[in-house]
């Protein structure tokens, strides 16, 4: 069993919902990614989603953007990342990471060489944002080969029959884009989450993951009573823009762990 | 090479174009695919196309027989397709006309666009109070502060004009920020794309509503002197007004398609936007192409005197072309491009947009090399009023 699929499981067995958490590798700079992973980790979270940073972030929103500024300002290259995750695994074998970013620095690096070494470095999962099944049906079967799981995200938009292919390439889980719009929009629509869940269900046995514009815990709360995981990003980003370098690793982790005692309650 | 029928139904053009966007678009491009095929094959869209380009815009633009510049030359005869004349002075409202029909046809009050310099943006402000539209420019904030005169031509047309500060502030990122306003507002907004890029069926789309440009050539040329060209040459940043005068041309095995890209300050020094020279393939706003990158898979950044020529990708059908041989693509520097820009000005009376002056400064290259019957077709994409401060300054003059 992967390590998402057993993450998944073990929180199952214990009535639990998944805490998500994102950052973007190199962000504020690459020697605080390590620490805040584990950070991020103490606070509270079952699977770490790490940014790729990218020159041309399509689909994110201006504080996420920001983040793969500052990360690029340190020339942090997918290779950096891939070694980050190296590290981190040093000192915890258990937490799923899973990759999040765009298809173009993947391309440069090649995808076979991408997955041996993601897989060398102990990535679990990669979200390649920009990579739709209909693009993507090769690089997910070599993922698979190297026991990486494909995550895909739905979106309010995304029509019945595109779910149910969608779901034939999805490994580990899924991700629901829980509005129309970029990262870390302001508004998430409760009952839209709630109808759309039960839908994507039936095309997928795959544990279903929430984000794209959960900015507390009463949200994320109410995201859990629904969906098996709760997927924030912006909302971290922000306190890591916001904290003086010395406070980052606290901040966060307080943050996190306020997130996650609202989904244990 | 025959005709061919690319994209094929998924976008691609061999490995290139197609599909790559978050899948918060992808109902979207289908909803436009869908909408475009129907209107593609309905005979009263395509004769409100045509009426409006005859009527507002000014078609059939001229074909021109450059006699003076042809003399300094010194070789064969340049001929210049006047898209210049257009009304608001470029190729670009070919394709804005066409895609604002489509609004119209698909219910869509609202419409966006990126621009560089600005002409793309003026192109679909203008459609849009033409066809009472509300309209957002997004246009990096580097280049608002280089075309302030086009961002105020937008604001008097009615149009609000967004300044993008991510990224490197240029056209890049406007596109990236138009996409980004397209996902939040996808049920009552169309975003105007404006060049033969983008996913799926952007490339399509835009390169049928540019083929006016050739399809008019290819009657006209036979009309002036009883046979088509020996070559067309036009420049290419995305590539529409290329693709729009090639593509038409494809079957005929005798005419040469030579694109022109924009070699900067010299290919050797890496400040250029010439991707299909001196880029490899890759992945950027949503489709797959030729681009200017790192090793790591970073988009650079590009540097031509024209800033319409100032993007790191460029259309997926040029890729095609470049790799199957039946276009050719070179690179003239600013400088060339400016010597030809000027040689227009003093031998023929037309002030040339900087981008087309890249086309220009090519014919003026090749043309001393062939014959004197021989006949070079360029695309005059657009006019050089909007380079003027450009122009001046270079020259140490404020205007």
């Amino acid at each position: 069993m992967s390590r998402i699929a057993s993450c998944f499981a073990a929180l199952k067995a214990r009535n639990r919902k998944a805490l998500i958490p994102f950052v973007t590798a190199g962000d504020p700079d690459p020697a605080l990614t390590v620490p805040l992973m584990h950070a991020l980790v103490a606070g509270g979270a079952d699977i770490l989603e790490l940014g790729v940073p990218f020159s041309d972030p399509m689909a994110d929103g201006p504080t996420i953007q920001r983040s793969s500024e500052r990360a690029l300002a340190h020339k942090v290259r997918l290779r950096d990342v891939l070694a980050m995750v190296a590290e981190f695994r040093k000192t915890d074998a258990a937490t799923p990471v899973v990759l999040m970013g765009y298809a173009n620095p993947i391309e440069a690096m090649g995808h076979d060489i991408f997955c041996r070494d993601a897989q060398a470095a102990g990535v679990d999962g990669v979200l390649t944002v920009d990579y739709p099944p209909e693009e993507t049906a090769a690089f997910t079967a070599r993922l698979a080969e190297f026991g990486l799981d494909p995550i895909f995200l739905f979106a309010p938009t995304t029509p019945e029959a595109r779910l149910e292919a969608i779901a034939r390439q999805a490994r580990g889980f899924v991700y629901y884009v829980s509005l129309k719009g970029v990262t870390g929009a302001a508004s998430l629509d409760m009952t839209e989450v709630a109808a759309k869940l039960p839908l994507i269900r039936r095309h997928t046995g795959l544990p279903v993951g929430v984000g794209f514009g959960i900015r507390d815990a009463e949200t994320a709360r109410q995201v859990a009573g629904v969906a098996d995981a709760v997927v924030i990003g912006s909302r971290i980003v922000q306190e890591i823009e916001q904290s003086p370098r010395e406070r980052v690793l606290d901040n966060v982790q307080q943050f996190v762990a306020s997130i996650r005692a609202a989904l244990d309650k | 090479m025959q005709m061919y029928e690319l994209p094929d139904a998924s976008g691609h053009f061999g490995p290139y174009g197609g599909v790559f966007v978050a899948e918060t678009l992808m109902a979207a491009l289908e909803e436009l695919k869908a909408a475009y095929l129907k209107l593609r094959d309905d005979p009263a869209f395509q004769a409100e196309f045509a009426h409006e380009l005859r009527h507002y815009v000014g078609r059939p633009s001229p074909v021109y027989h450059a006699r003076r510049l042809s003399e300094k030359a010194g070789g064969a005869q340049i001929f210049l397709k006047r898209e210049d004349l257009n009304h608001t002075g470029a190729h670009k409202i070919n394709n804005t006309i066409g895609q604002a029909l489509m609004a119209r046809h698909m219910g869509k009050p609202r419409v966006i666009a990126e621009t560089g310099a600005g002409q793309h943006g003026v192109a679909t402000a203008t459609v849009a109070a033409r066809y009472g539209m509300e309209c957002v420019v997004y246009m990096g904030a580097e280049d608002v502060k280089r075309q302030a005169p086009n961002v105020y031509r937008m604001k008097l047309l009615g149009a609000t004009v967004v300044p993008v500060e991510s990224g490197s502030r240029t056209l890049k990122d406007a596109l990236n920020e138009a996409m980004r306003d397209w996902v939040t507002n996808v049920e009552h907004t169309f975003y105007v794309l404006g060049t033969a890029a983008g996913p799926h069926p952007y490339p399509m789309l835009v390169r049928d509503f540019q083929c006016v440009i050739g399809n008019e050539a290819k009657v006209q040329m036979p009309e002036l002197v009883g046979r088509q060209p020996d070559a067309v040459i036009a420049c290419v940043g995305g590539g529409s007004n290329a693709i729009g005068l090639f593509h038409p041309y494809l079957g005929e095995a005798g005419v040469r398609l030579i694109g022109v890209e924009a070699g900067g300050r010299g290919l050797a020094s890496g400040q250029h936007a010439a991707p299909l020279n001196a880029g490899t393939p890759g992945v950027l706003h949503g489709f797959r192409s030729y681009l200017m990158q790192d090793a790591d898979g970073q988009v650079i950044e590009t540097h031509s005197i024209s800033a319409g020529l100032d993007y790191p990708g460029v259309g997926p059908e040029h890729a095609w072309l470049k790799d199957t041989g039946r276009a050719e693509y070179v690179t003239v520097t600013d400088d060339e491009a400016m010597q030809a820009f000027h040689d227009l000005c003093r031998y023929e009376g037309i002030i040339p947009a900087l981008e087309s002056s890249h086309a220009l400064a090519y014919a003026m290259r090749l043309a001393p090399t062939l014959a004197k019957d021989k006949i070079l077709l360029v695309n005059l994409s657009g006019r050089g009023d909007k380079d003027i401060n450009t122009v001046a300054g270079l020259a140490g003059i404020q205007l």
